[in-house]
């Protein structure tokens, strides 16, 4: 029972980095009928907007000590780094937060990289076929990865979560399990809340303000709306830069779950579009579900027990192949995936 | 009349130039049979995606499990029945071409991204498959190779000591058959090259006889409009299906090739990567045309040995014209662009090609031929006046 | 007169059909003459340094291709000559190899065995290489090891730890320095009881593919003959990027070692969930919950971070050894790139000194000379103190290093302590050990 649980801690905590993924290159489906394989770059250039505010903090001041020598037989270098010099102990509370800190630039540098990549690159290609587009975008994402691997390597970055959230939390006596059964990282969890919020805010965005209501009916009827007047271009290149800011924190977070390397954003890629497509193309809460539906069953397919059962039956490693044949299954149930709408993306 | 004979004047100049690659490649550094016999493989496997993807529409994201299984299957004939490659290429066109049938009877159910993301399942599935539980099978991690205990029942052995090579009834595909001096260049022709560009000119022609042929329109009609298709009584599918499934065993034959080229059947090349450079050479050379997905197959091909293969050490060496700063500049600018930087230009590639070159290199071919008759007429014109 | 080549065997089943094939006129046959395959006969010897340029080993590879350069510097007689100082050999004069000055090619193997081999075939087929060497995975080796099998050049192994290397892939023209899977288990058990006793229960997790299930075989036979139990072993998909799901299980599982066959990306993400997950701070029966990673590499270490404070596993050599070889090769790598060597720089540096020595004692480029030198070559000063190069298998047999997590890094770069050298005679193993079974080395092959 408690393994079932953990799992499925586990597999929403999985499913939030999908849902979050598949939430943005919807948005940006519905709203531009544009495919997007450089949105898992966007999530990959949020990690290393974080991994650029810890290397910035860090930038130290060197101090020569003789006493030392380094393996070259110089004298050390002792580095304390500048904020720390200047601000004390609010310097070091700095370094401790680079994470959550970090967000605070991610989303006003990844609404302007969304903002450019759609009016440099993307707008030349709504009239374009489907292919075109995922063609250039994937030119997109092999450029923009290797740019972040000239600059910091193909090894992964270590990020250190705040000291608060570091370590794991005995979650399970809240919910009556014995002390000790089941405990969870502290940072898993408060990036399954962070999920939980971007997800409701995109949502009540969306849903509750005037500008979410034109895009809405945007996303719906692009045509009428720009014939009553409305210049809904505009506000679809600025829902390209909130797709963007969702992607690129969510990355940013993912630095505390996982060390940052150059190829996580096509790790996710692969997996995000079959998220989407399970949803249903053009389904918000259809991203969002699939997402963590995929992510729980992920969860469970790699319990070991789970992996002994289908090995029984002659499909080992169930885990590897889980969310491919899920979504054949789904697909073939489901035509249009879990919520997808009649004719999207069916030319 | 005049459409068949440059059909025929086009599949003549193509096999003349595939012919005479260790001639004309000389220049380039692209002459060895390695890169020559990858030419003329990836041209096939492109030539095949190109029937299913530039005539229907449909964009697979998993001809590379084909691929992959075709070598598989060519492999397995050489370890257990005989070396001659002639069984082994039979074999794969085959298996690839009951596998691509069953995933593309499923996948074909569908159409538009959702068919692509099936097909991407599919594959992905396969090479995770391939890569790890399927080991007994595919050797996983290592890939197939050839070793000294294999039966290969059909073959005597000559010498336990090493394993024997690919053939085609005793020609040795890696057999340098003449290797003369001319112009300078040490010229490599071997068999195995002339087997793959035979086969590269034979998948050729039937390409050029499918785009002609009724079958070939129908294909056509689907990318155009399926709906009218549909309402006008005419059921598409077993016409994709068959287009799935040709693909697919071009696909197979690729792979069966460089298991005989290079004894060796990785999960690697089944990877989902490997599917998108597959596309992007059909797009790059030029969707639907006939002889762009070749173009393409090169041209990714060439770039992907040769930029990788330079190092800062060369571009000192071809920057040492200048002053030492002016060299320095030089190898700084040039150097994140190759060696390791090689897949940076490559992208930065294909999104100018996409987004300038809609229709590929042919296109832009077209683009420079037109200029140059337009300003012979326009220098004609201005003769006259 | 006519050296036309045909298969022999096919000739037999099909004379009629080659029939044509051997009447071709003498003009159309090869001209070259060649003792063996890429005879130099200019001023040059080529070498070919195949590394992963691009995808997630492509630090590794850089680091590699630094080492390799400043081995050809130093067998030209430029720099200051490193470990060829130190050599037990003393063939080398700083002249190139056997007076030809030594050049090399670089190529991409993009850590898959297709474009490795592309790469190395290039090298091979276009630039003349004599020998092949690189690396950073075992499949990759083991594909371009059977490809220089088969073209007739030597392989020197670059960083390779599967036992399958040397074992039932193994092959006459291939040659391997560093360790391997049975190595690190056979080093590490013996530290393991005396750290955390004998009545252990280990949890494996294995990387699925070959060179992780040889990994975990090797661990799992060592710690179990040590008195440890092996409670499970679960493979992980080798794309796998989040292992939260893999290292929940083990929470309640009744473990209290956890055992991480896993390398590179895989091992920081695997390592750093585990960390997580609280499974350091743990006690189960009474004991210290406690994590081994058997194949360490300080530039994995390094993206680890803190989690791989007092994790104990195996490393090849590590730049804080003191010997003479050592030093002087830190030295040197040192100067000329401002950092310490890794475990990979130091093996592909070796490899290409052993390489050029075997070539200056043989006389000759001859693949078939130098397998003959290097065979049953006994040396020392390379940093790992006196190695063996058995024929039987062509496996390098040296100490082996047990290294921990430093708890308190004096820089970026000191983030391993050795705790440990485990004397060659510990690790030594029989060549037909069933690990190690089911290959054949076969007979070398240069070409001709």
């Amino acid at each position: 029972m408690d393994a079932i649980f953990l799992q499925i801690l586990n597999g929403l905590d999985k499913g939030s980095a999908y849902a979050l993924i598949a939430l943005g290159l919807t948005l940006i489906f519905g709203t531009l009928g544009v495919v997007n394989f450089a949105h898992g770059a966007l999530f990959m250039i949020g990690a290393f907007v974080a991994v650029t505010l810890s290397k910035v903090l860090a930038i130290s001041k060197v101090v020569l000590d003789p006493e030392r020598l380094d393996f070259l037989g110089n004298p050390a270098k002792i580095k304390t780094p500048y904020v720390i010099e200047w601000f004390g102990s609010f310097g070091e509370w700095m370094i401790d937060y680079t994470i959550p800190l970090s967000l605070l630039l991610t989303i006003p540098i990844m609404i302007i990289i969304g903002v450019v990549m759609e009016r440099g690159l993307i707008r030349h290609f709504y009239k374009r076929p489907h292919a075109d587009q995922i063609l250039v975008t994937f030119g997109l994402a092999i450029v923009l990865q290797e740019l972040i691997k000239i600059f910091f390597g193909s090894e992964a970055v270590p990020m250190q979560t705040p000291d608060t959230f570091t370590g794991a939390l005995d979650i399970g006596i809240w919910f009556g399990f014995n002390p000790g059964s089941v405990i969870y990282p502290y940072w898993r969890l408060v990036y399954f809340f962070f999920a939980a919020v971007v997800i409701g805010g995109v949502f009540s965005f969306l849903r509750f303000t005037t500008f979410g209501m034109v895009v809405r009916a945007g996303m719906a009827d692009r045509e009428t709306v720009g014939l009553l007047g409305i210049n809904i271009d505009k506000k679809f290149t600025i829902m390209f830069g909130v797709a963007a800011a969702v992607a690129g924190t969510a990355g940013a977070m993912y630095t505390g779950v996982n060390q940052p390397v150059f190829h996580m954003g096509m790790d996710f890629l692969v997996l995000s579009f079959v998220v989407v497509v399970v949803g249903g193309m053009g389904s918000l809460p259809g991203a969002v579900a699939a997402g963590f539906l995929l992510g729980v069953l992920e969860s469970f397919a790699s319990m070991p027990g789970v992996k002994n059962a289908f090995e029984a039956i002659g499909l080992p490693s169930i885990d590897q192949i889980i969310i491919y044949l899920v979504a054949v299954i789904i697909l073939l149930v489901r035509p249009r995936g879990l919520m997808g709408k009649v004719g999207v993306m069916e030319e | 009349m005049k459409k068949r004979m440059n059909d025929k004047l086009l599949i003549l100049i193509f096999s003349v130039v595939i012919l005479a690659f260790p001639l004309i490649l000389a220049p380039t550094g692209a002459a060895y049979p390695d890169l020559m016999q990858r030419f003329a493989i990836y041209g096939i496997f492109a030539i095949g995606f190109n029937i299913l993807f530039g005539l229907t529409g449909y964009l697979s994201f998993g001809h590379a499990a084909f691929l992959g299984v075709g070598s598989y299957a060519a492999m397995w004939m050489f370890k257990l029945l005989t070396m001659n490659i002639f069984p082994a290429l039979i074999l794969s066109v085959l298996i690839a071409g009951i596998f691509s049938l069953l995933i593309g009877f499923i996948s074909l159910r569908r159409s538009g991204i959702y068919f692509s993301i099936l097909t991407l399942a599919f594959a992905q599935m396969s090479y995770n498959l391939a890569y790890s539980v399927l080991t007994p099978l595919t050797n996983g991690e290592t890939g197939l190779q050839l070793r000294l205990d294999d039966p290969r029942v059909l073959d005597t052995v000559v010498d336990a000591g090493s394993l024997p090579s690919t053939n085609l009834f005793g020609l040795e595909m890696k057999h340098v058959f003449w290797n003369p001096e001319i112009l300078g260049y040490n010229l490599q022709f071997n068999y195995g090259f002339y087997v793959c560009a035979a086969l590269l000119i034979l998948s050729f022609y039937i390409s050029v006889k499918i785009f002609r042929s009724p079958f070939g329109m129908m294909l056509r009609a689907v990318k155009t409009n399926q709906t009218r298709l549909n309402y006008t009584g005419i059921s598409t599918r077993p016409y994709t299906l068959a287009a799935f499934v040709i693909s697919g065993m071009f696909a197979g034959l690729a792979g069966g090739l460089l298991a005989t080229m290079d004894p060796l059947a990785g999960a690697d090349r089944m990877q989902w990567t490997a599917s998108g450079e597959l596309v992007l050479m059909v797009v790059l050379g030029g969707s639907g045309t006939l002889i762009g997905p070749v173009l393409g197959a090169i041209f990714i091909r060439y770039f992907n040995s040769v930029l990788s293969q330079i190092n800062e050490f060369t571009l000192h060496a071809w920057f040492s014209f200048g002053p030492e700063w002016m060299t320095n500049l030089l190898v700084s600018i040039v150097d994140p662009f190759v060696g390791e930087g090689w897949e940076l230009t490559l992208g930065a590639l294909f999104m100018l090609v996409v987004t300038f070159l809609p229709g590929g290199l042919v296109d832009g071919g077209q683009r420079v031929g037109r200029w140059i008759t337009g300003a012979n007429r326009r220098a004609a014109k201005a003769r006259e006046a | 007169m006519s050296n036309f080549k045909v298969n022999r065997r096919g000739l037999l089943k099909s004379g009629a059909v080659i029939g044509a094939g051997v009447a071709m006129p003498t003009i159309f046959t090869a001209s070259s003459a060649a003792a063996y395959t890429n005879e130099p006969t200019g001023g040059t010897v080529t070498l070919g340094f195949n590394v992963p340029q691009t995808g997630a080993y492509a630090d590794e590879g850089a680091d590699e291709l630094r080492a390799y350069q400043l081995a050809v510097q130093h067998l030209n007689g430029e720099g200051d000559g490193g470990m060829m100082n130190t050599f037990s050999s003393s063939e080398l004069q700083g002249n190139g190899i056997l007076g030809k000055q030594v050049v090399f090619v670089t190529g991409d193997t993009q850590t898959k065995s297709d474009a490795a081999r592309a790469s190395a075939q290039s090298m091979i087929q276009k630039d003349g290489a004599v020998m092949i060497t690189g690396g950073s995975s075992s499949g990759v080796a083991i594909a371009v090891q059977g490809l220089c099998q088969e073209a007739g050049v030597i392989f020197m192994a670059g960083l390779t730890h599967s036992n399958d290397t040397t074992g039932k892939d193994k092959k006459a023209n291939g040659f391997r320095h560093f360790f391997n899977g049975y190595m690190s288990a056979a080093a590490l058990a013996p530290v393991l009881e005396a750290r955390y006793g004998s009545d252990r229960n280990a949890y494996h997790l294995t990387a699925d593919y070959t060179w992780g299930w040889t990994q975990q075989e090797s661990i799992a036979a060592a710690t179990e003959a040590v008195g440890w139990n092996t409670v499970a072993n679960v493979l992980t998909p080798l794309t796998a990027t989040d292992f939260s799901s893999y290292i929940a299980p083990v929470l309640n599982s009744g473990a209290d070692v956890l055992v991480l066959n896993h390398y590179g990306g895989n091992m920081i993400n695997s390592l750093t969930s585990a960390v997580q997950f609280g499974l350091r701070d743990k006690m189960v029966n009474g004991k210290q919950f406690e994590i081994v990673v058997p194949l360490y590499s300080r530039l994995m270490a390094r993206g680890a971070g803190e989690n791989v404070k007092g994790i104990l596993g195996s490393t090849n050599w590590h730049w804080s050894l003191q010997d003479e070889g050592s030093k002087a090769f830190v030295q040197s790598f040192g100067q000329a790139y401002g950092f310490p060597p890794s475990q990979a720089a130091h093996t592909v540096y070796c490899q290409t000194l052993l390489y050029a020595d075997a070539c200056q004692r043989a006389g000759t480029f001859n693949p078939c000379g130098i397998a003959e030198a290097l065979e049953g070559f006994d040396f020392d000063g390379l940093g790992n103190g006196p190695t063996h190069y058995r024929g039987s298998d062509h496996q390098c047999f040296k100490d082996v290093l047990v290294v921990q997590g430093k708890e308190n890094p004096t820089s970026e770069f000191d983030l391993l302590e050795v705790v440990e050298v485990t004397p060659r005679a510990q690790v030594e193993y029989a060549v037909d050990h069933p690990m190690f079974a089911g290959g054949a080395l076969g007979s070398c092959n240069d070409g001709s």
